[in-house]
């Protein structure tokens, strides 16, 4: 079934240029910051974590609006049914309440964002102060003061699972290891910050909203259903996003403000977030606590594994996903690739008086990676055994597998991509190199992780979580225009990922033309059928899929018409390199001819064929599961605490590669984002809530210089769980680099009996821990 | 009273006669004023180098320069970059590696690059590093963009273009 | 993330420059050289000039010339002109050496040696390097021009000796003799960042000893400056890993480390020891 990596017959498979890139490289992309505005917005933002709003008052002829101009503005709900979630509320202007450092107050309206600006920081804010609550441990503390009254103990989710053989099981077991881990607060940081543009269009009678989203149809839906008009008058248009990561697939509640703006104006009006308000306001990610114990027979075996995780969601909850997202990924994921029988998991969501949680890249599993992945390596320390031992021993190896939690592992090759990366990685010379390292005072580590991360997962999936808005289903509407053009209108969004490229490959095998002859629309409302987005490694797998689905229809149709008009089996019909021929004869007739007959002559068919050659199709599949091992050698300055990283290693099985380039892209792009999340990035807030990290000379995200050479293996498990037999890989890079690289950290500082639990594992954590260890040692 | 200026900037050899507050950066002013979008603003404090354009024969970040201190001085940008329809090394070798996704920092990159190439198309992969670590990509993990201007580098070495 | 206004100028001649300084420093008008460290604060409107007295277009500033056994930088001459040793010797080898290490090559095309100096950031490579070779700063307003010594120019966080109406003209740093040893080591998170903690350091080698050593830290305090205890500690000694230990042991029990978010006085302390004696390996 798996293989290496299969050789294309047809556009599958190749390292196709991308499509998307001509114009970007010429600079005629189109981001919505791009466009001209009658109208900039500045938001007020509060200065203080929590207090009561006294007074908001605009400078004179300034034109602000503030909540109490958009009372008839619905708040931001986002609901699970499960869980004991608590619903909580947030106005998309602060009302009578602020709850972070950076909530927007006010809007000022100005002809310039300098205009805007000069009045926005004149308008005289009153708050009256009250204490404000950071850390999700002090959160949860008795008496804290709550961030919404609802929610008691600031706890918005408890989750709670255990299976029936757990407590028997953990009694038993004779080895127990565990560890508790901390992972700071991060920011996904696209490099385009988030900005919004609508025009009233006066034709029409509509708003034309230009945003930065992941997923537009679905900001369209909420956002004319918290201002209170019908669908039909917004048209939400996805142009040239600049990176999302996660952050741009929660609804900002700056959008809002925008639309109804225009709306309430008959203008256009802009507004283009600044870096410092993407630091401190947009959303953050990952800021978690988890205690694992796990519970190994002996042979290293684990039996059993029991899970605390607390996670930090910030003053809000994110639509859609809720305040809930990070506390259930963890819950449902924990095991990772492990066989293992029985597990419990408590997972519970807090609020603070910080920046919202969001899902960025990865959305928890980089950090229960980190955890799951440290306790192989503290047991496998414990017995005596390896790192790839101890995995080898533990991981699933026959498919499809049911987890403890339910979850099913499609087929896949977790032994297999280890044991090739483990070899690619040549652990006995890093061995010697160590050892001999070791004796000059320098010290080298090598670290891994195995992981699978569900990816392209439909509705039950989303459905499991309970959440009130379901994801799920891609649609595609796939056609050939009378010339022969064939184009895809999707409803998925995506941003940056080559989606455009890799869906003209699918289709274009499939109408067998070529992939120039195929355009793919997206993110337009007004073009594009109701879907989801691009999120969760899934738009490759789903609208993939849905592609297929929808050109395997226009095939049939093409097939069909060309069987009539050729006079020949339909199973004779043969279709390539835009034509379609009878087997074995010279009998052939252009796909543009047709599609021109499915036009223009559809008499020829006699009422075999309706007329015209579009169809549509949509695909909701259960999810499929794609696995790596990443390895990463380091070396740690043991008198600065900087670490070097000398290699970096990754060895995936995404199932089929559509796009091998595109592919090794997404995971370069994850890695460096995973080795920001080990060792660089970090959202730090004072005791009071203010946030100390609002300029990219405090938040660290790497460089050139920082990114290793990154080396990439691929192996092709195809799945019957995708139907284009892809797996998802937008995620992975970023999962499974933190565990892999704090893993090499503590390989490399063996000798001094420390252990790096925390991330980012920073200069200063490591040169504290090795401080510490040698006070205790003294 | 707010001061304007009325200045001209020359933007890939064409002039742009404007008038701008003294506050207005570079940045803004190429984009919203002359309404070349190409070039792209992604921190405004001199970090990410998504702006970076090459002024009199320098690459600058262009959101650390005010428009009025470039009034009269030749400008390159993203724009100048292709010649009609033939692109330029670096645009073709970035699309041949792979060295963009969302392409939001792209222009910066670009831009860093000619006019470090232009200068000496013989450099070392070390000053490459170094070089490129200028600007911030959050998608690629700059892999690709080190091996497109490396390609780019021995094209233009070899003169086959300008 | 807009500036606030300011009035502009844009003066040809120094004499017109600090004229208009004159005029414009009590309504905390401000001088633009590069822009490269004012421009982003003004942009957070943590500085927010009423006036900028560009002093770009003042070619009598772009001087960077030998005179009387110094180097005289003029107050726009660029980071980037460093790049490629400016003087034949040591002194061009370690501006050349420490040039590498300040921030990226497009900020190293704008930005100016001697507006470093006056913006005076606490982790200024120049303004350690100007502490290390006790450089001289030229200030020069409507009231004629002075000569401030490096030591007592330096005067905290991003605050120096320089009056509000002086524009900084120029700095002179001393030629090295052709036997001086120089190294500079610096620790920071990221490529082009501020360091955490950086060590500037020369000597000359006068048979197989150290003679007229020179430490000194930046990074690590309010502003650089020479550190005694460590030169001490490595007059007339030989070089050797121990009397480098103990150099660095001395810088770093005398300095007085800043803290902030994400660094602590002990770790800050800890980064003083270590680049102190890599400075000093690195100067061999």
């Amino acid at each position: 079934m798996s293989a290496g990596v299969a050789v294309p017959t047809g556009w599958v498979g190749r390292s196709l240029r991308r499509i998307e890139d001509p114009a970007l490289v010429r600079g005629s992309g189109r981001f919505t910051s791009d466009l001209p505005a009658a109208l900039w917005v500045r938001f007020v933002r509060s200065p203080v974590a929590a207090g009561k709003i006294l007074r908001i008052v605009a400078p004179p002829g300034a034109r602000m609006v503030t909540a109490a101009d958009l009372a008839a503005v619905g708040p931001i709900r986002p609901m699970l049914h499960k869980f004991n979630y608590v619903p909580i509320e947030q106005r998309v202007l602060a009302a009578d309440v602020v709850r972070f450092v950076g909530e927007p107050l006010a809007a000022i309206l100005a002809p310039s964002r300098e205009e805007a600006e000069d009045l926005a920081e004149r308008v005289h804010v009153e708050i009256d102060a009250t204490s404000a609550i950071v850390d999700a441990y002090a959160a949860i503390a008795a008496g804290a003061p709550l961030v919404h009254a609802q929610a008691r103990g600031n706890i918005i989710v408890d989750a709670r699972v255990a299976t029936p053989g757990f407590a028997a099981a953990s009694a038993a077991a004779r080895h127990r290891v565990r560890l508790r881990i901390r992972s700071r607060r991060q920011n996904a940081l696209p490099l385009e910050p988030r900005a919004a543009h609508a025009a009233w269009d006066p034709v029409e009678r509509r708003i034309i909203l230009h945003c930065s989203t992941q997923m537009p149809h679905l900001m369209r839906t909420i956002i004319a259903q918290l201002i209170g008009m019908a669908e039909s008058g917004l048209r939400v248009i996805a142009p040239d996003v600049g990176g999302g990561f996660g952050q741009k697939m929660s609804l900002a509640a700056e959008y809002v403000v925008v639309a109804w703006l225009a709306r309430s104006l008959r203008t256009s009006v802009a507004w283009t977030e600044d870096r410092r308000e993407n630091l401190i306001a947009s959303f953050h990610a990952r800021d978690q606590h988890i205690d694992l114990e796990g519970m190994f027979d002996d042979a290293a075996r684990l039996v059993a594994l029991r899970a605390d995780v607390l996670a930090n969601v910030g003053a809000y909850a994110c639509y859609p996903t809720t305040g809930a997202v990070e506390a259930l990924m963890a819950m449902a994921e924990m095991p990772g690739p492990y066989d293992v029988r029985d597990y419990s998991c408590t997972a519970r969501g807090v609020l603070t008086h910080t920046c919202p949680m969001a899902p960025y890249r990865g959305v928890s599993r980089p950090v229960i990676t980190f955890a799951i992945e440290r306790l192989m390596d503290k047991a496998a320390a414990a017995f005596g055994i390896d790192a790839p031992t101890i995995r080898r021993r533990n991981l699933v190896r026959a498919f499809p597998y049911t987890t403890a939690t339910g979850l099913v592992f499609d087929e896949a090759s977790y032994v297999e991509t280890m044991d090739a990366a483990v070899l690619a990685a040549d652990l006995p010379a890093f061995r010697a190199r160590q050892a001999a390292a070791r004796l000059q005072g320098r010290y080298l580590g090598i670290g891994m992780s195995t992981f699978c991360e569900r990816t392209g997962y439909g509705t039950p999936a989303f459905a499991a979580r309970g959440m009130d808005v379901t994801p799920g289903w891609e649609t595609v509407v796939l056609g050939i225009d009378p010339s022969g053009c064939v184009e895809a209108r999707i409803g998925s969004s995506p941003h940056g990922q080559g989606l455009r490229t890799a869906l003209s490959q699918i289709i274009a095998d499939e109408l067998g033309v070529s992939p120039e002859r195929v355009t793919v629309v997206h993110g337009d409302t007004d073009r594009t059928p109701y879907g989801w987005g691009t999120f969760a490694s899934r738009s490759l797998v789903i609208a993939g899929g849905a592609a297929l689905m929808a050109a395997r229809k226009v095939r049939a149709k093409l097939i069909g018409m060309a069987a009539d008009l050729l006079e020949a089996a339909p199973e004779d019909i043969v279709l390539g390199d835009g034509v379609a021929r009878v087997s074995g004869t010279d009998r052939a007739m252009a796909i543009d001819a047709l599609a021109r007959a499915a036009y223009h002559q559809t008499h020829r068919f006699k009422g075999t064929f309706a007329p015209g050659l579009a169809e549509s199709a949509t695909y909701d599949p259960p999810g499929t599961f794609s696995n790596a091992c990443h390895i990463a050698l380091v070396e740690v300055d043991i008198e600065t605490g900087r670490v070097g990283i000398e290699k970096f290693l990754v060895a995936e099985d995404a199932g089929r590669l559509i796009n091998p380039m595109i592919v090794d892209g997404q995971i370069h792009g994850g890695v460096a984002q995973g080795i920001a999340n080990a060792l660089y990035e970090e959202v730090i807030y004072d005791a009071g809530g203010d946030i100390l990290t609002a300029t990219l000379a405090d938040y660290l995200p790497p460089t050139a210089r920082e990114i290793p050479p990154i080396a990439l293996h691929h192996r092709e498990t195809l799945t019957e769980a995708s139907l284009t037999k892809a797996k998802g890989v937008g995620e992975g890079g970023t999962i499974g680099a933190p565990a892999a690289l704090i893993n090499a950290v503590n390989d490399a500082l063996a000798p001094f009996g420390v252990s790096i639990d925390e991330i980012p594992a920073t200069p200063q954590r490591i040169r504290d821990a090795l401080r510490a260890a040698a006070a205790a040692k003294a | 009273m707010t001061q304007r200026a009325a200045i001209v900037l020359n933007l890939n050899g064409v002039d742009h006669a404007i008038s701008v507050e003294p506050r207005r950066t570079l940045a803004d002013a190429i984009r919203d004023d002359c309404g070349l979008t190409g070039t792209h603003i992604g921190c405004e404090h001199g970090v990410c180098g998504a702006c970076t354009i090459i002024v009199a024969g320098e690459a600058v970040r262009s959101c650390l320069m005010f428009a009025v201190q470039a009034d009269g001085k030749r400008i390159r940008t993203v724009e100048g970059l292709a010649d009609g329809e033939q692109l330029h090394p670096l645009q073709e070798a970035f699309i041949a590696h792979h060295a963009l996704q969302c392409g939001f920092c792209t222009p910066g990159f670009l831009m860093l690059s000619l006019h470090a190439l232009e200068r000496d198309p013989d450099l070392g992969d070390e000053e490459l590093l170094d070089l490129l670590a200028s600007n911030l990509c959050r998608c690629t993990g700059y892999q690709n963009i080190v091996k497109a201007v490396r390609g780019a580098a021995a094209v233009m070495r070899a003169g086959v273009v300008r | 993330m807009k500036p606030a206004p300011f009035q502009y100028h844009a003066p040809r001649s120094l004499q017109e420059a600090v004229a208009i300084l004159a005029q414009v420093a009590p309504a905390d008008g401000r001088v633009l050289a590069g822009g490269q460290s004012l421009v982003p604060i003004m942009a957070f409107r943590l500085a927010r000039p009423s006036h900028l007295v560009d002093i770009n277009g003042i070619e009598a500033l772009a001087r960077l010339a030998v005179e009387n056994g110094k180097l005289c930088i003029g107050a726009c001459v660029r980071h980037a002109a460093f790049e490629r040793p400016v003087v034949e010797g040591p002194l061009g080898r370690l501006l050349a050496m420490v040039v590498r290490h300040i921030a990226h090559s497009p900020i190293r095309a704008r930005g100016t040696f001697c507006g470093s100096i006056a913006h005076a950031d606490p982790a200024s490579e120049w303004c350690a390097l100007v502490a290390a070779l006790d450089g001289e700063i030229v200030a020069t307003s409507v009231r004629g021009a002075r000569v401030i010594a490096a030591g007592q120019f330096f005067a905290g966080i991003m605050a120096t000796a320089l009056a509000e109406d002086e524009v900084l003209t120029e700095v002179r740093l001393p030629l090295l003799a052709p036997d001086t040893r120089c190294g500079f080591y610096e620790f920071n998170r990221r490529a082009g960042d501020f360091a955490l903690a950086m060590a500037v350091v020369h000597f000359r080698l006068v048979e197989g000893r150290m003679f007229k050593p020179r430490v000194a830290i930046g990074g690590a305090e309010t502003h650089p400056r020479r550190v005694a205890a460590a030169e001490a500690a490595l007059a007339a000694n030989a070089p050797s890993p121990r009397v480098f230990a103990d150099a660095a042991a001395r810088a770093a029990r005398d300095v007085e480390p800043l803290e902030d978010a994400q660094t602590n006085a002990q770790y800050r302390r800890e980064l003083v020891v270590a680049v102190t004696r890599r400075a000093l390996e690195a100067a061999l």
